[in-house]
């Protein structure tokens, strides 16, 4: 029982990073129909951030340094900088191309951050002792919760319900809503397209800067493509969720969290290095009887 | 000088053509219809003027600017508003939310909230749902929302695509009441669209008769009050004679039909 208890602590800690990981692509998808593969290289640009840009081999700590308060702001704002940036330089002159095009066009943009992070920080993985505090381990009863995956908990909720509460309570979260679902129609209304996408953008460096920082400071290494595998799987949560649904999103990432932490102890030893196929002939399975995923976007009666 | 000016604009979707040469004025205060048998042109025409496509030739000239290239966004805040065909309701959000998304951006949030307390109190249907996620509305409730929407951006000119599409004539009836009623109150100018005449001569100062990308008649309502040009022009041909082939032309139609 503990151990369950235990395991599932552990996929709800990685399930919150996919969620956060693909509310950042849903919430792109949804208004540009864009599927951004390159948000997972923001999600690594979060985490080199942290370090003095050299090729050294040891990574010597710059903003990771800084006091919290001027730490998260200022990953976030290299994030979010380079997230307008991405949308400036590649997506917003692909303004009238279709959803293949662009998610080439982000495959392009991945593979110039990941070769512009080659350029400034060398090939070689760097290790990286980023809050080592959070690291221990938090006691509850029989219970031993290492208190980062509180934090990682924590840190996912407080987001979504900002998120949340953004796009329910202000202005410029109605827009985007209204955007998400009829871009064109919202446009007719005064809804300025590029700011809105750009505030999408925004959002998107900041989960972006959240995820890269959790996961960092996990791992304690540093790799150009550390955030493509949590990208991949996060596309992949966006599609189990539904695609272009935010909640689908965050039902898709604690899904696909739970299911892979859940494998990996369970199944049996000699099948374990195959944990990812598993996950993904569930996730098969999933689409075979809910094509339209577990929480469809806008389902919406049109009555004539 | 005429508040809407639209001269010899062509629209094309890829090989289609779907606007050859169109040119329409409209006064200040006017109520202007543009009726057409399907696939006429008659939503590209207004999407046009709101810049939601753009013509490779001609020009559009709102309040005397030239606005032919400038994007939606803007169009909408120098005072055009579209009721589009279909109505595009953002279904996921709530009536209010559908209401005040044309308002954010205007400067006047106290008139914001006297025009919502006045467009809500002509139509008590929507004020009832106003908490409602709008995709959950009745068509016709739609079709009010989708006006009362575009009102909201205090338009100075409306144009509405085919109101009556889908609709029973008694809310048809309705919606249009509430458009009449909104033009005296709010001095709004309108350009409509519809498939039919029988309703718009009633009303309309001045009615176009669009046909394959081209306006092919135009009158004041008085004048072309019987009907008859009115049929010849939508249809090509004489109502009831022998019908043309597609393809023929005005001039021919009118020598095979006039009979
Ligand atoms: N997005 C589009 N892509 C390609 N062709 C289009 C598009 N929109 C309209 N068309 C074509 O352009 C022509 C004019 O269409 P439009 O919608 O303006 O006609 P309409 O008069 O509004 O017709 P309806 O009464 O059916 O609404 C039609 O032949 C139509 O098939
Ligand atoms: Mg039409």
């Amino acid at each position: 029982m503990i151990g369950f208890i235990q395991n599932l602590i552990d996929a709800l800690s990685l399930g919150g990073l996919y969620a956060l990981t693909a509310l950042g692509i849903g919430l792109l998808f949804g208004i540009l129909r864009l599927i951004n593969l390159a948000h997972g290289d923001l999600i690594s640009v979060a985490a080199y951030a942290l370090i003095v840009p050299s090729v050294d081999v040891t990574a010597r700590m710059f903003i990771g340094d800084f006091n919290i308060l001027f730490l998260l702001p200022s990953i976030a704002l290299i994030v979010i900088l380079l997230a307008l940036a991405t949308d400036l330089m590649a997506f917003r002159p692909l303004r009238k191309a279709t959803t293949p095009t662009l998610m080439i066009a982000s495959f392009a943009v991945s593979y110039i951050i990941q070769n512009g992070i080659l350029m400034i920080y060398g090939s070689r993985p760097k290790a990286i002792n980023l809050w080592g505090a959070a690291n221990q381990q938090i006691q509850v009863g029989d219970l031993r919760v290492p208190l980062l995956q509180v934090i990682t908990v924590v840190v996912t909720i407080a987001l979504m319900v900002g998120l949340s509460l953004f796009l329910s309570k202000t202005r410029y979260g109605v827009q985007m809503r209204a955007a998400a679902e009829d871009f064109r129609m919202a446009q007719y209304l005064g809804v300025k397209g590029n700011f809105v996408i750009g505030i999408a953008f925004a959002i998107s460096g900041i989960l972006a800067a959240a995820v890269g920082l959790l996961y960092v400071t996990q791992s304690g290494s540093l790799s150009h493509t550390m955030g493509v595998p949590l990208a991949l799987f996060a596309f992949v949560a966006v599609v189990v969720g539904g695609m272009g649904s935010l909640p689908g999103a965050v039902v898709g990432g604690f899904a696909i969290g739970f299911v892979v932490t859940m494998l990996q102890a369970y199944l049996p030893p000699d099948l374990r290095v195959f944990r990812d196929a598993f996950a993904f002939a569930i996730v098969i399975l999933v689409l075979l009887f809910r094509p339209q995923g577990l929480i469809p976007a806008r389902n919406v009666i049109e009555r004539v | 000088m005429a508040l809407l000016d639209v001269s010899d604009i062509h629209v094309r979707y890829g090989d289609m053509v779907a606007l050859r040469g169109l040119s329409l004025k409209v006064e200040e205060g006017e109520v202007v219809c543009i009726i057409g048998p399907n696939g006429a042109g008659k939503s590209t025409t207004l999407a046009a003027i709101a810049g939601g496509v753009r013509p490779y030739r001609g020009e559009i000239r709102y309040d005397g600017q030239p606005i032919l290239g400038t994007p939606p966004d803007k169009i909408a805040t120098m005072g055009v508003s579209l009721v589009p065909e279909g109505r595009h309701i953002f279904g996921s959000l709530t009536v209010a939310e559908n209401l005040i998304i044309g308002a954010y951006m205007r400067k006047d949030k106290a008139e914001v909230a006297r025009d919502r307390e006045r467009i809500l109190a002509l139509l008590p249907r929507l004020a009832e749902r106003i908490d409602f996620p709008a995709g959950r509305l009745s068509g016709g409730e739609q079709q009010m929302l989708a006006v009362a929407r575009a009102v909201m951006t205090r338009p100075k000119l409306l144009l509405v695509d085919e109101p009556s599409l889908g609709l029973a004539p008694k809310i048809v009836d309705q919606i249009y009441e509430i458009l009449l009623e909104l033009r005296k109150t709010e001095g709004l100018t309108l350009v409509i669209n519809e498939q039919s005449s029988n309703r718009v001569l009633k009303f309309a100062d001045r009615v176009n008769v669009l046909r394959q990308g081209e306006i092919r008649l135009a009158g004041t309502a008085a004048e072309l009050a019987d009907g008859a040009a009115i049929r010849q022009a939508y249809f090509g041909f004489e109502h009831g004679a022998q019908p043309a082939p597609a393809m023929q032309t005005p001039t021919q139609a009118s020598t095979g039909g006039a009979a």
